[in-house]
């Protein structure tokens, strides 16, 4: 099947203004008679949540954390992008539209990335007016920078908290209409299924964290804002909460899942130090501003260096290879993260690895330090520098970091339209959790900008026309299609409860996450990654065979929440494996090792892959059924990237 | 940069030596761990001893492995709330050897087990307070915090209609002092540190960066008053200064914001016409 992207006709600049004007309105008297459901409280759950209340929709957000303001997007620290142009250096909206897309190496669609820079700049006005704190110059108006390889400076950001301090404001708003009334808010409650009544989303079912008790929630629209799967990898820089299960149980009801294999491998994370780590720390891509990444020029000298028989320091300037800086003169090291993390992975399979593990570059400030003083570095990354030296024990202003790839950010996601609208009408979704603006890779700054233009000025306009056309009368929450969605779930959470076998759920994924880097991480080939799927077939039978889930269903189990998302990631796992598969071209983050330049960059086949790869669930242990989104290009023309 | 994160900084310094020295060393270790099947469970102490633990792992994972070994053995996990593992979620909560979050001014994630020696008991308990209560083992229900967000702890606009961002121009000391106080996580570490259960840091917190932001003005009064009431409400204690929430804090958020609410909060009685 070909997908409509609903993506409206006319000129670029053009259609979002049109697209909101033909849009249809709910009459403002009728707008509280609607309930729509917000599943996930970061910043396109928050944002969206409130935007809705404001309008006087009824609104029930959902989140598994404790309290909404502790999802991940909090965790974001560079900043956020914008095209106000403040800097004068030529900025424009259709600057960061044709960064965005070249970025995300001509693998998105065209019309969603010029709304996004077009609605940037009311984001940072929005959150301005919410008190968000963010860095000013001494002439008390804000402060931009350049980011993540971008050429112009139009990141705004809050200390090395942006994430953060944008969270706060979206919750501050949130946390206005649940005091209005207009949110009722149900923390530590998990969305289990979405319920569906005719192909349309009508309800969702949750299990209370805390009772194990099992509920459903009808509403007239479904908006999940569930975030991205880089749990998958088991290590990623993801909360340890991050998980798929409501996006992919969505997918089992309908909605189609797009491009599961685009994940993004941040370059700057503290390398792995042992089998007992739980979680990878990201160093935020500022550092590259300053910091130069290298290894030592042979492999005998970073031999020694593993060895710890020299010193980083011991190694002269001659036998360093700053490999960023000799292969892309023009970028250096602020090359974008695909780019960056594939050759970092490429010297350490070099056997140029700098730590004991092989799997490790320096990051140097020592001649920034020489250039500006320590003082200026501190001024600038202190925060970092201590969280580095907090997690390793090592003083980075006296010995380069090291650093190595991690997985960070998904560019996968449900599919959805232009009125981010999945396949299943009703069911909206928004932020990472979709599919839609970043292609085949994500530039720095722009995951929260994606995450709040779509919370606070794309989902207000395009779910009132749908609302408008299926009317306000209440949806049936006794219709048969919510008790057989809860029972459902209540038989899946038996079924684990019941297995009683001799593994632990973190083996499962822990073994399945290494699958995964292994053959479907920053380099893959159709070899690996068909032996992969066998290996995830059976893992996933071992799984339903023999893991080990104590305790209830009635009662707070960790346990059993976390055997019910990684049975999720391994299913996943598989469908992510199927279409690094199909794609069998490079682009941005998915690297086929068969197409290459011959410099070994990334080299797209646009004849054959100029479309969006979105997946439909046919059957429990069926193959899914590839259903494709042609991209076409109007506005730009595609060009191989380059960052020589 | 202010000061209090210089002197941290100072203290890490010196423990750079020590951490090299400690590299690859596997302790064993006493925990005594509060175990409470539920809320209305009187709960108790639990000693569990553990081995092979690497001085690279951070306490989280320290409790990870743990938690493997119970489940192999067939028994009960310990409960804990944890998520981000950076520092930043403010989800993670232990308190450990009568500090919340442990030894270390950071959040438990960021705390490593190179901070602790060969041999050590380690105790390891919830945040105590009554505005704070036992979910299950080391988990405890925070809600009253969003709550005392809910009553006043923002800006009251909408989507949309806001002026260009650069039509509020803040000077970058004001800006830069509301940062600080915004950079509060909602851990409850402060409230757990005092020995009355106090809240103040964490409230004065939010009511300082906006009463110092143009933003905030407009309901600068009523923002105190509200918030403070939903603050007793909540059933947390009094502040009698003695500090420990301060010293505490893993972001390191400063007494000052309690005098400024308690500025702010004095000069609203006397507007006020509720209070």
């Amino acid at each position: 099947m070909i997908l409509d992207s609903k993506a409206p006709i006319g000129p670029l600049a053009e259609k979002w203004t049109k697209h909101k004007f033909n849009s249809k309105l709910v009459n403002p008297a009728n707008k509280r008679k609607y309930e729509v459901i917000v599943v996930g409280t970061g910043l396109a759950g928050a944002s969206a949540a409130a935007s809705l209340a404001e309008l006087g929709y009824k609104v029930k957000a959902f989140c598994f954390q404790d309290s909404p303001r502790r999802a991940h997007s909090i965790a974001a620290q560079g900043g956020i992008n914008a095209a106000k142009n403040y800097q004068n250096d030529g900025d424009s909206v259709f600057r960061l539209f044709y960064d965005t897309i070249k970025g995300g190496d001509y693998r998105s669609r065209e019309s969603n990335v010029y709304r996004l820079a077009e609605v940037s700049v009311n984001i940072i006005d929005q959150c301005v007016a919410q008190g968000v704190p963010f860095a000013r110059e001494y002439g008390g108006l804000l402060a931009n920078r350049s980011f993540g390889g971008a050429q112009v400076s139009r990141t705004f950001y809050a200390r090395g908290q942006t994430g953060q301090q944008l969270l706060l404001g979206a919750y501050s708003a949130l946390s206005r209409q649940v005091a209005n009334g207009k949110v009722k808010l149900y923390p530590r409650t998990e969305m289990m299924d979405v319920v569906t009544i005719d192909g349309h989303a009508r309800g969702i079912v949750t299990r209370n964290l805390i009772t194990g008790a099992i509920e459903t929630h009808a509403a007239h629209a479904v908006l999940l804002c569930t975030g991205g799967y880089g749990n998958v990898f088991f290590l990623s820089t993801n909360a340890m909460g991050s998980n798929v299960t409501a996006a992919w149980r969505a997918h089992k009801k309908g909605a189609y899942f797009a491009n599961p294999c685009y994940t993004q491998i941040h370059p700057t994370c503290i390398p792995v130090s042992g089998d007992h780590q739980s979680k990878l720390t990201l160093m935020s891509e500022s550092l590259r501003n300053d910091g130069r990444v290298w290894v030592p020029k042979t492999k005998e000298t970073a031999e020694k260096l593993r060895k710890g028989e020299i010193k980083p320091k011991d190694i002269k300037d001659e036998d360093r290879d700053y490999y960023l800086e000799r292969k892309y003169p023009s970028f250096g090291n602020l090359v974008p993260r695909d780019v960056a993390s594939r050759n970092a992975k490429d010297v350490c399979d070099e056997g140029r690895g700098v730590n004991e593990t092989g799997q490790a570059v320096f990051l140097d400030f020592r001649d920034a330090i020489n250039r500006d003083s320590e003082d200026a570095i501190r001024a600038r990354y202190g925060n970092l520098f201590d969280m580095y030296q907090q997690i390793t024990g090592e003083n980075p202003y006296q010995t380069p970091m090291k650093i190595y790839p991690a997985v960070h950010y998904t560019m996968g996601g449900l599919w959805v339209d232009y009125n981010l609208s999945t396949t299943v009408p009703g069911l909206y979704s928004l932020g990472e959790a979709n599919f839609s603006d970043h292609g085949a890779n994500r530039l720095g700054a722009s995951a929260l900008m994606q995450g709040l233009a779509d919370g606070y000025f794309v989902i207000p306009y395009t779910i009132g026309d749908y609302l408008a056309q299926i009317g306000p009368a209440p949806v049936d929450a006794n219709h048969p299609a919510f008790a057989e969605a809860e029972k459902g779930v209540k038989d899946a959470i038996q079924k684990l409860l019941s297995i009683n076998g001799s593994k632990t759920v973190d083996y499962f994924h822990k073994k399945l996450g290494h699958i995964m880097w292994e053959y479907c991480g920053m380099a893959r080939n159709a070899e690996g990654l068909t032996k992969a799927k066998g290996m995830i077939q059976d893992l996933k039978k071992e799984f339903w065979k023999d893991v080990k889930v104590l305790g209830a269903n009635e009662e707070l189990n960790q346990t059993l929440e976390k055997a019910s998302r990684v049975a999720d990631f391994l299913e996943l796992g598989e469908l992510m494996i199927d279409d690094a598969l199909n794609r069998n071209e490079s682009c941005g983050g998915h690297f086929r090792t068969e197409s290459q330049t011959p410099e070994g960059e990334a080299l797209r086949d646009d004849e054959n892959y100029a479309y969006v790869a979105a997946w439909k669930f046919i059957a429990e242990n069926a193959p899914e059924e590839l259903n494709k989104e042609p991209l076409e290009f109007e506005n730009v023309k595609l060009t191989q990237r380059s960052y020589k | 940069m202010s000061k209090t994160i210089h002197r941290v900084k100072v203290v890490r310094r010196a423990r750079f030596h020590v951490a090299i020295e400690k590299k690859y060393k596997h302790m064993k270790l006493t925990l005594k761990i509060w175990r409470q099947k539920n809320a209305g469970d009187k709960g108790s102490f639990v000693t569990y001893p553990i081995d092979g633990i690497s001085t690279d792992m951070s306490f989280l994972e320290m409790m990870d492995v743990l938690n493997e070994e119970l489940t192999a053995n067939g028994e009960d996990p310990v409960h804990f709330d944890h998520d981000c593992r950076e520092g930043i979620c403010g989800m993670c909560s232990l308190y450990i050897n009568g500090h919340p979050h442990g030894p270390k001014q950071t959040t438990t994630c960021q705390l490593h087990m190179r901070s602790f020696s060969d041999g050590d008991t380690i105790t390891i308990e919830p945040w105590r307070a009554k505005a704070f209560p036992v979910v299950k083992d080391l988990v405890v229900d925070r809600s009253s915090f969003d709550r005392i967000i809910q009553a006043g702890g923002y800006v009251s606009v909408n989507t949309g209609g806001v002026p260009d961002a650069n039509e509020i121009p803040i000077p970058k000391r004001i800006a830069d002092e509301a940062f600080d106080s915004a950079t509060c996580i909602g851990c409850g570490a402060c409230v757990a540190a005092c020995k009355n259960a106090s809240a103040m840091l964490f409230t004065s917190a939010k009511i300082s960066q906006l009463a110092m932001l143009p933003q905030g003005q407009v309901e600068r009064m009523s923002r105190a008053e509200k918030m403070v009431a939903q603050m007793d409400a909540e059933g947390f204690g009094a502040c009698t200064n003695t500090g420990a929430c301060e010293a505490e804090c893993p972001k390191g958020i400063s007494l000052t914001n309690i005098a400024r609410m308690n500025r702010e909060y004095f000069a609203a009685s006397v507007k006020s016409e509720t209070v």
